[in-house]
């Protein structure tokens, strides 16, 4: 077993499906002679020729919309945003026409969309969001956002492998920063089965993201004297509601943490989820940290204050156990 | 009507909210003969007392449930069979009463609350309930459930599914929670130390708990035992003696509480000269008395006089409902009436009140009072009262706080006359000291609704239609 960069797994793991399956081809910006904007496809097109590794023009409708056309004639198209935040230029090609195909004229589109996501490199307004929960209302569509290394091979594996459309969140700031074992053999992890990053008896903290690694460090600092469970839930769509319910059952307490923007955030869903099936096993209302309702902003201090930090996530906890 | 089959007697439900009544004497004994309508017990509530008159004609051949014990709504009391029936064609009581209960805690809480209403606006009387009915499902117990115990911080919904499942009183538990909530921690801590078993002293009398489990096997037996009615359980100690609260009391006592942590009361007093109204008085009381049958008290003057005042001041007959303001076109007058002894108080309302001239509302106020000291009043009488007044100046009282009885926004203190030297003028405008006449009236009205200009605007009214007291318009 080799340890990775989660940059790396997500490469290699692209690398080796194209030289398993021909059917798989890479489209996006700068994805081909310059390898990517953060180089996860470096090399790619010597290895593979322009035809399997495409260098698009600046038109994230016509990536999408010509991949969702080579995924209904039988291809198995992976597409990169260079940033997520464009990815709401080809919100029509995914939600009108991918996320409906399917329960429209019954034919599959497996496509995979991967999205550079989230901040924390004073990247601003427009190259820091995480717009998964705008994606998470849209019937038809899939949503992976993979912490570890491991995972974003097999979650990445599995994305290529589902015949609906899947939006693949990788996030930059773990791009370089998050090293770990990956396992040398092909595998693949289901949607809808999250993982339980470290347990606890106090309270349950539910997150994906590089935000587990945010939550990891709060619970960390809190050891000895609060006891915190942390569940990464890997995919949003499906995400897994039975762990989390149990978890809750357990512990009684519940934190949602996401670097999204607050309203309407996923972890309202969480939230309501919780109060819906869980309510009778609550002994505190259920508790949110995220970024607040603004844009991301590009000043550095500015940006910390934006984006929930470790301290934000204790002083959370913290209020749950006092409560 | 003589009844051809036996008929249930059952609790009455005395107003809406009023879940359980007390039995506080039974006026014939078992094998007694009754006549429909005769009064066949007396029974107290936290808002009424009052007796119940037989539903039929018959036998009283069984009683079901003994003086002093409070029972739910709905409970069957007694039985009255046919004269020369012998035995009740009933089944077993201890049997109908288990139905009853289960029945009760079948019906969902929305459902048991509306029947409950619809009973009352059906029947203002006590119901005398029809020979085939069963009785009505009991209205579910009040939130209040406690038993008159001390107000605790939030119960979460997970402390409270514990607390049931093991038949707990939060109550008893010591909390480790902000502001000494009981956490989810404290009472598994509680349940391990065998906490469950002690017998928790607020606990409600059975009756009030129809989703507790029957099953004795599923209870434990300390915490059945502790479902009894709370009697004895505070000791006297040396020189002290120990009663239960009444009903009226407890019911006096929550009503008190919640008033002043509902309303921002504010007191504001009037002197008032009643110099013209005692010489109207002094001409009309014979005539009243004579021809009417009617008393005429001061009280009767002031509550005319408050009712044109409210007149331009509709707010104070208003009341805050959510975030609005609902003011009525119509004044129910309560008027606060003590009970001997100390024994308690009761506001029965005069309906329409401003529908009625001088004489009409002296006799309604003496009808209403007498009522209330004979326990004969209607759950109606003391119900949706929009403005109250209370007079302990009968007492000789000259001045006070009093507190305003919810949802209203005002209540007028009425004190004694009492004979004072005051400046006036005389004809050739000099100032002379008189002997006059003095009251004092006292408003206590809640500042969330009403401002002191407002509130003093209407005194300043209220004191001018008694001093310059028209005769001819009443």
């Amino acid at each position: 077993m080799a340890v990775k960069t989660y940059l790396q797994a997500i490469s290699d793991a692209l690398r080796d499906e194209m030289r398993r399956d021909k059917r798989v081809f890479v489209i996006g910006e700068d994805v081909g002679v310059y390898g990517g904007a953060f180089k996860v496809t470096k090399d790619f097109q010597q290895e593979f020729g322009p035809w399997r590794v495409i260098d698009a023009p600046l038109s994230e409708t016509a990536i999408v919309g010509g991949c969702t056309g080579a995924a209904i004639m039988g291809m198995r198209p992976v597409a990169e945003m260079q940033f997520a935040d464009f990815i709401s230029c080809a919100w029509d090609q995914l939600v009108t026409v991918a996320a409906k195909q399917h329960y429209r004229a019954g034919t599959p589109v497996p496509i995979v969309v991967r999205l550079p996501s989230g901040g924390g490199f004073s990247g601003g307004p427009f190259h820091s969001q995480n717009p998964e929960s705008s994606f998470a209302h849209i019937p038809g569509l899939k949503i992976a956002c993979p912490a570890t290394p491991a995972d974003a091979k097999g979650l990445l594996l599995s994305a290529i492998e589902d015949p609906n459309p899947v939006l693949y969140f990788e996030h930059k700031h773990l791009y370089r920063r998050i090293k770990d074992e990956v396992p040398d053999e092909r595998y693949t992890i289901p949607f809808g089965e999250a993982r339980i990053h470290r347990e606890g008896d106090d309270v349950t903290l539910v997150t994906w993201g590089a935000m587990v690694y945010t939550a990891d460090e709060a619970a960390k600092q809190l050891e000895g004297e609060l006891s915190v469970e942390i569940i990464d839930l890997r995919t949003i769509a499906p995400w897994d509601r039975e762990t989390v319910l149990e978890s809750v059952a357990k512990t009684s307490k519940a934190l949602v943490l996401h670097e999204d923007t607050q309203t309407a955030g996923f972890g309202a869903e969480i939230m309501a989820t919780i109060m819906e099936e869980a309510f009778e096993d609550l002994d505190a209302p259920v508790k949110r940290v995220t970024a607040p309702d603004t844009p991301v902003p590009f000043a550095p201090p500015l940006e910390k204050w934006f984006l929930p930090q470790v301290e934000d996530v204790v002083a959370g906890l913290k209020d749950l156990a006092e409560y | 009507m003589a009844t051809q089959t036996a008929v249930d007697v059952v609790m009455p439900q005395m107003g809406v909210s009023v879940s359980e009544g007390t039995i506080t004497k039974w006026l014939k004994a078992e094998g007694e003969t009754i006549a429909s309508d005769e009064s066949l017990l007396e029974i107290s509530t936290d808002k009424v007392d009052t007796e119940i008159p037989s539903p039929a004609s018959g036998v009283l051949t069984q009683i079901l449930v003994p003086e002093g014990e409070t029972v739910e709504v709905g409970t069957k009391l007694a039985v009255i069979s046919p004269e020369g029936g012998g035995e009740p064609v009933d089944e077993p009581p201890e049997l109908a009463t288990q139905e009853a209960a289960e029945e009760s805690a079948d019906a969902s809480g929305a459902e048991g609350e509306t029947r409950a209403a619809e009973k009352v606006e059906d029947a203002p009387a006590p119901p005398s309930p029809e020979p085939a009915e069963t009785p009505a499902p009991a209205a579910p117990p009040e939130a209040d459930g406690d038993g008159g115990g001390q107000v605790r911080a939030f119960v979460s919904p997970v402390v409270a599914r514990i607390a049931s499942e093991h038949g707990i009183d939060v109550g008893q538990i010591e909390g480790s929670g902000r502001g000494g909530r009981v956490t989810k921690k404290d009472i598994l801590a509680f349940v391990e130390q065998g906490g469950a078993k002690t017998p928790a002293p607020e606990a409600p009398p059975a009756p009030a708990e129809p989703a507790a489990p029957q099953t004795p096997a599923e209870q434990p037996a300390q915490a059945v035992a502790a479902a009894q009615p709370p009697t004895g359980e505070v000791e006297p100690g040396a020189g002290e003696t120990v009663e239960p609260m009444t009903p009226m009391r407890k019911g006096i006592a929550e009503h008190m509480r919640r008033s002043l942590d509902t309303s921002a009361h504010v007191t504001t007093t009037f002197e008032v000269d009643l110099s013209k109204v005692v010489a109207i008085r002094q001409k009309l009381k014979r005539e009243y008395e004579e021809r009417h049958g009617v008393k005429l008290t001061y009280l009767a003057f002031v509550a005319r006089a408050t009712l044109d005042a409210i007149a331009k001041w509709p707010w104070m007959n208003a009341e805050i409902r959510g975030e609005s303001i609902v003011t009525k076109s119509y004044v129910n007058l309560g008027i606060a009436v003590a009970l001997e002894g100390g024994k308690g108080l009761i506001v029965p309302v005069v309906k329409h009140a401003e529908e009625k001239n001088l004489l009409g509302l002296a006799r309604a106020i003496q009808e209403i009072a007498d009522r209330a000291r004979n326990k004969k009043l209607m759950p109606d009488d003391v119900q949706g009262g929009t403005f109250t007044i209370t007079n302990p100046g009968g007492f000789g009282a000259i001045h006070g706080t009093p507190i305003i009885s919810q949802p209203q926004v005002a209540i007028l203190d009425v004190e004694a006359m009492v004979k004072r030297p005051v400046v006036v003028q005389d004809d050739a405008g000099a100032d002379v000291i008189a002997i006059r006449p003095m009251m004092n009236l006292c408003l206590a009205y809640d500042h969330r609704l009403i401002d002191g200009a407002y509130a003093a605007q209407f005194m300043r009214d209220l004191r001018s239609n008694l001093e310059t007291w028209d005769e001819s318009s009443y």
